[in-house]
C-alpha cells in the first residue's frame, strides 16, 4: 500500500500510469477559491505553462484585487500584488526595468474593465511585452456579486436585482474586441475552461501567449478567459458552465480576435 | 556688493533671458546668484517678470519686497514697479513703450528708447541688450566677457550667430546711458 | 565638488537623481514640475535607466511600485492635484515596505487651484495622505542646491529604512535658478542588498518571493503596523534633521521650511538691523519632525512665529511640541502667495509688543 502526494491511499501505485499530476509550480496547498471556480482552472492551467516553458526562475506575476487577490499562495513563482485595477501598471514598472524577465498579469473583470481600464488601454497601447490574463465572469466574485462591467443584459446582481438594464447601467462591455484593434496588441484571444475540450485550447493559448513574450517580438498577448462564479450567479457548477454554453458565449464568441501576421 | 533687481514687461520682450543672462555672468564671476520667474499664464501674452539676484554672499531670499533696481519694459510694469524700487535706486526704462513716465523723486530713472535702438542696429530682438548694457554701465556688477559668456548658455546652440549683434546691441546701451 | 553649474530646481532634482542611479523613473506631465519628467524623458534612457510617461499618476505609482519590487531605485514626480491620486498606491507601498523616491512640486489649492508655488499640501505629506496608518520620511529643500542634495539623501534614507521618502518642494523652487554643485556620488556604493526579498523570478530554484499589503487576519495586520510605528520610531531618533539661524540670543523665533524659511531669512536681516533679536528654526524633515529642539528653543525664546504658504499647518504640531507656555502666532499666505520679507518683519514686530520685548 502506497500513498500519493496528495494523500490518496493506492494498493497499487508502481503499476498505473500518472496521467495527472500537479506541477512543482502550484503551492501545495487547497485554493481559498469556491469548488468548481473557473479561477482554480486558470491558476492551474499557468503554472503549469511556466513549468513547460522552463520559465520559473525568471517569471513574475502580478496579482489583482478581486478573488484571486491571493494567487500568490497558490502560484509558486515570485509575483506582487497590485492596487485594484492596477496590475498591468505594476507589471510595466517589472518589465520596463527587468525587460529580460517573464512578466504576466492576472485580473478580474472588475479589475481590468472597470477600475483598470485606463491601465488596461495604455498598457497595450505602449505594446508592453507581457501576458495579459482576463478572467471574465460575469460579476464581481469578491466583494459579493456586484455587477460587472461584463454582466450580460437582463443579469440579476445584488445592485441590479431588476436585472442588469442596458439604459440605465450601460451594456456588457467588449474589452477584448476594443483591445483586438489596438496597435500594440500583439496576441487577443477568447478561451474557456468550462469544459475539457475548452480547457486544453486554454491552455494552449495561454502556452502560445507566454511563447510570444519570450520571443519578444513585440506587443501584448492577452488571453481572456470566459469564466464562471458559481457563488456569485447562485449555481452549481454544473448550471454555471452550462450557462457559459448556452447564454454567455452567444455574447462573447469564443477564439482568437487577434494574431500575429503570418512569418511574424 | 548685493543687487537685488526685478526685470518686467511683456512676454517676448526677453524679460526672462536677459535676467538669466545676468544670473549665468555672475555664476561665472562666482557670485551667488538666484533668478526667479513669474512662470504660467501669465507668460502667455501677458507680463513676464523675474527677480535676479547677484551678491558676494550667500542669498538670503529669493523673495523680495523691494529691489535696488527695476528695469520696465513696458507701461503696466512700471506702475507695478515703480513704487517697490529702494530709496536711492535705479529705474532703467523702455520709453517706447511707456506713456507715462515715472515721477519718484528719491530714484535715479533713466529712459532708454531700445526698441528704436535695436532696430536700427538690424535686429529688433536685441533691444533687451542694449536695456542691459545701460543697467551694467550704471552698476557694473560683471564684465562684458561674462555677460557674452552667460548669453552663450541661454541662446540656443542655432542662434550662436546672434552673438555679435547681441555684442554690439549690449556696447550701445553702455553708450546710451551715458 | 563638481563644477558649478546654473539650474532650475527641478532640473537640479532630476540630475541629480540621474547621478544618484534612478533606474526608472514614472511621471505624468502637471505644471510645475514638467521640467523634471522633460529632463528624465530628454536624459535617462541614455545614462543607465528608464523613463516612461504613464497615462496618469495612478498608473505612475503603481509602475513605481511594481518596478520597486525588483530591488532598483525608482522615483516619480508630480505636483498637488497628481499626488492626490498617487495615494492609494503610495500607502500600498507604506505597507509593503517599498523604497522609492517620491517628488511633490506643490502649488496652490483646493482644486484645480493655481500653478503658483504653495505649501498647502503639508497636512497630506507629514500626516500620512493616504488611507492607515503609516508615514513618509519627508525632506523639505528650500535651494537649488537642496533640491539636488536631498536627492541622494532620499535615496540612501529610502533603502534603508524601506520606507518612501518624499521631497516636498514647491513651484517656485521647481522653477528658479541657482548654481548648484554636484557631490561625488557612486551609487554602486550606496546600494543596499534587497535581494531577501526582491521579486525577480525564483532564481537557482529559491523560495518564493511575494510583495503584498494583504493581511487578512486582524493579529497579523496588527504586527505590521506595530513593525511600522516601531520603524517610525527609529527614524524618529535617527533622522531628524534641522537648520538654526541665530537662535542662540533669539527673542523671537521663526520656524518655516522650504520657500517661505528663505523669506523669513531675510525678514531676520531686516529686522535684526532694526535691533530686533530673531533667529530660525528651519525643520529640514518635516516627518520626523524637530519636536526636541523646539521644546529645547521654548524655554529660551520668547515668543514664536510660524510662517508659512498656507492657513496654518504646520503650525499645528509646532504647538504640540511647545505646548500652550509660549505665545505662538502665525502668518501665512494662500493661494500660490509668497510670504514677502516684509509683512513677516510686521509680524515680528506686532508678536515683539505682545510679548513685551
Ligand atoms: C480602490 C478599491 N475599490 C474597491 C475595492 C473593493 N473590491 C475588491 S475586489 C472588487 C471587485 C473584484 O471583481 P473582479 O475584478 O471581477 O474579480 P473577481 O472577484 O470577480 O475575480 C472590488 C470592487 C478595492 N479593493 N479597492
Ligand atoms: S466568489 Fe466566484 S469568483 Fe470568487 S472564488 Fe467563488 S466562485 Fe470563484
Ligand atoms: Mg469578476
Amino acid at each position: 500500500m502506497e500513498t500519493t502526494r496528495e494523500g490518496i491511499v493506492c494498493n497499487n501505485l508502481d503499476q498505473m500510469d500518472v496521467v495527472f499530476d500537479r506541477t512543482e509550480v502550484l503551492h501545495d496547498t487547497p485554493t481559498s477559491y469556491c469548488p468548481g471556480c473557473s479561477h482554480s482552472v486558470v491558476h492551474r492551467l499557468i503554472m503549469e505553462v511556466i513549468d513547460e516553458l522552463g520559465i520559473l526562475e525568471n517569471t513574475i506575476g502580478v496579482a489583482p484585487v478581486g478573488c484571486s487577490v491571493f494567487a500568490y499562495h497558490f502560484m509558486n513563482v515570485d509575483m506582487q500584488q497590485a492596487a485594484h485595477g492596477r496590475a498591468t501598471a505594476v507589471a510595466t514598472g517589472i518589465k520596463r526595468v527587468l525587460p529580460d524577465k517573464i512578466v504576466f498579469s492576472y485580473q478580474g473583470d472588475g479589475d481590468l474593465a472597470a477600475i483598470g481600464t485606463a491601465e488596461t488601454i495604455h498598457t497595450i497601447n505602449r505594446g508592453e511585452n507581457i501576458v495579459m490574463i482576463f478572467i471574465n465572469n460575469g460579476i464581481y466574485g469578491m466583494t459579493g456579486g456586484q455587477m460587472a462591467p461584463t454582466t450580460l443584459e437582463g443579469d440579476v446582481t445584488s445592485t441590479t436585482p431588476h436585472g442588469r438594464d442596458v439604459h440605465i447601467q450601460g451594456h456588457a462591455i467588449k474589452i477584448t474586441e476594443m483591445i483586438a484593434i489596438m496597435d500594440g496588441a500583439y496576441y487577443v484571444t477568447r478561451q474557456a475552461v468550462n469544459s475539457a475540450k475548452t480547457v486544453r485550447k486554454c491552455k494552449k493559448a495561454i502556452k502560445q501567449a507566454f511563447q510570444y513574450q519570450i520571443d519578444g517580438k513585440g506587443g501584448t498577448s492577452y488571453v481572456e478567459v470566459v469564466s464562471n462564479c458559481p457563488s456569485g450567479w447562485k449555481m452549481t457548477p454544473i448550471e454555471a458552465n452550462k450557462k457559459i454554453d448556452e447564454e454567455v458565449l452567444g455574447y462573447y464568441p469564443l477564439g482568437d480576435l487577434k494574431t500575429p501576421p503570418k512569418g511574424a | 556688493m548685493n543687487e537685488e533687481l526685478i526685470v518686467a514687461g511683456f512676454g517676448g520682450q526677453g524679460v526672462l533671458s536677459m535676467g538669466m543672462t545676468l544670473a549665468y555672468a555672475g555664476m561665472v564671476e562666482d557670485k551667488y546668484v538666484a533668478w526667479i520667474p513669474s512662470y504660467g499664464p501669465e507668460m502667455r501674452g501677458g507680463t513676464a517678470n523675474c527677480t535676479v539676484i547677484v551678491s558676494d554672499t550667500n542669498v538670503s531670499s529669493p523673495i523680495i519686497s523691494s529691489y535696488d533696481t527695476a528695469i520696465v519694459l513696458n507701461q503696466p510694469s512700471l506702475e507695478k514697479f515703480e513704487p517697490k524700487v529702494k530709496p536711492g535706486g535705479i529705474l532703467i526704462y523702455e520709453s517706447n513703450n511707456v506713456l507715462n513716465p515715472p515721477t519718484r523723486k528719491d530714484i535715479d530713472i533713466y529712459a532708454i528708447p531700445a526698441a528704436i535702438e535695436a532696430a536700427k542696429l538690424g535686429n529688433k530682438k536685441t533691444m533687451n541688450m542694449i536695456i542691459l548694457g545701460a543697467f551694467l554701465a550704471k552698476r557694473p556688477l560683471v564684465s562684458v566677457k561674462s555677460i557674452m559668456e552667460g548669453l552663450s548658455k541661454v541662446l540656443p546652440e542655432r542662434n550662436h550667430h546672434l552673438l555679435p549683434v547681441n555684442k554690439k546691441a549690449l556696447k550701445h546701451g553702455m553708450e546710451l546711458i551715458k | 565638488m563638481g563644477k558649478k553649474l546654473l539650474m532650475k530646481g527641478n532640473e537640479a532634482l532630476a540630475e541629480a537623481a540621474i547621478r544618484a542611479g534612478v533606474k526608472g523613473y514614472f511621471g505624468y506631465p502637471i505644471t510645475p514640475q514638467s521640467e523634471l519628467l522633460e529632463y528624465m524623458a530628454t536624459n535617462l534612457d541614455s545614462r543607465g535607466g528608464v523613463f516612461v510617461q504613464a497615462e496618469s499618476e495612478v498608473a505612475a505609482i503603481n509602475m513605481v511600485y511594481g518596478a520597486s519590487g525588483t530591488g532598483v531605485r525608482v522615483m516619480t514626480s508630480t505636483s498637488s492635484p497628481g499626488f492626490s491620486l498617487m495615494q492609494e498606491g503610495i500607502s500600498y507601498m507604506a505597507c509593503a515596505e517599498l523604497p522609492c523616491l517620491l517628488v511633490n512640486v506643490v502649488r496652490g489649492g483646493p482644486g484645480l487651484g493655481t500653478i503658483q508655488p504653495s505649501q498647502g499640501d503639508y497636512f497630506q505629506a507629514v500626516k500620512g495622505g493616504g488611507h492607515g496608518d503609516y508615514k513618509l520620511i519627508v525632506l523639505a529643500p528650500n535651494s537649488v542646491q537642496e533640491m539636488a542634495d536631498f536627492v541622494y539623501l532620499g535615496f540612501d534614507l529610502t533603502d534603508k529604512y524601506r520606507n518612501p521618502v518624499l521631497i516636498l518642494t514647491d513651484g517656485a523652487l521647481g522653477q528658479m535658478m541657482e548654481s548648484v554643485e554636484f557631490p561625488e556620488y557612486n551609487p554602486e556604493e550606496h546600494l543596499v542588498d534587497h535581494s531577501s526579498w526582491t521579486t525577480v523570478g525564483r532564481e537557482n530554484g529559491r523560495e518564493q518571493h511575494y510583495i503584498t499589503s494583504l493581511h487578512l487576519l486582524s493579529e497579523k495586520m496588527e504586527e505590521i503596523n506595530i513593525h511600522l510605528q516601531d520603524k517610525y520610531k527609529t527614524i524618529q531618533k535617527n533622522e531628524t534633521r534641522f537648520e538654526s539661524i541665530m537662535t542662540e540670543d533669539a527673542d523671537i523665533l521663526i520656524v518655516a521650511f522650504g520657500l517661505s524659511s528663505r523669506s523669513s531669512q531675510k525678514a531676520l536681516e531686516l529686522a535684526r538691523e532694526q535691533g530686533l533679536k530673531v533667529g530660525i528654526l528651519r525643520p529640514i524633515t518635516l516627518f520626523p519632525f524637530p519636536s526636541d529642539e523646539l521644546k529645547r528653543l521654548a524655554n529660551s525664546v520668547k515668543g514664536i512665529l510660524v510662517v508659512e504658504m498656507n492657513a496654518g499647518q504646520m503650525v499645528e504640531d509646532v504647538r504640540l511640541s511647545v505646548g500652550s507656555n509660549i505665545p505662538v502666532d502665525f502668518y501665512g499666505r494662500m493661494g500660490g502667495m509668497i510670504p514677502q520679507p516684509d509683512e513677516i518683519v510686521q509680524k515680528i514686530k506686532d508678536l515683539s509688543k505682545q510679548v513685551k520685548i
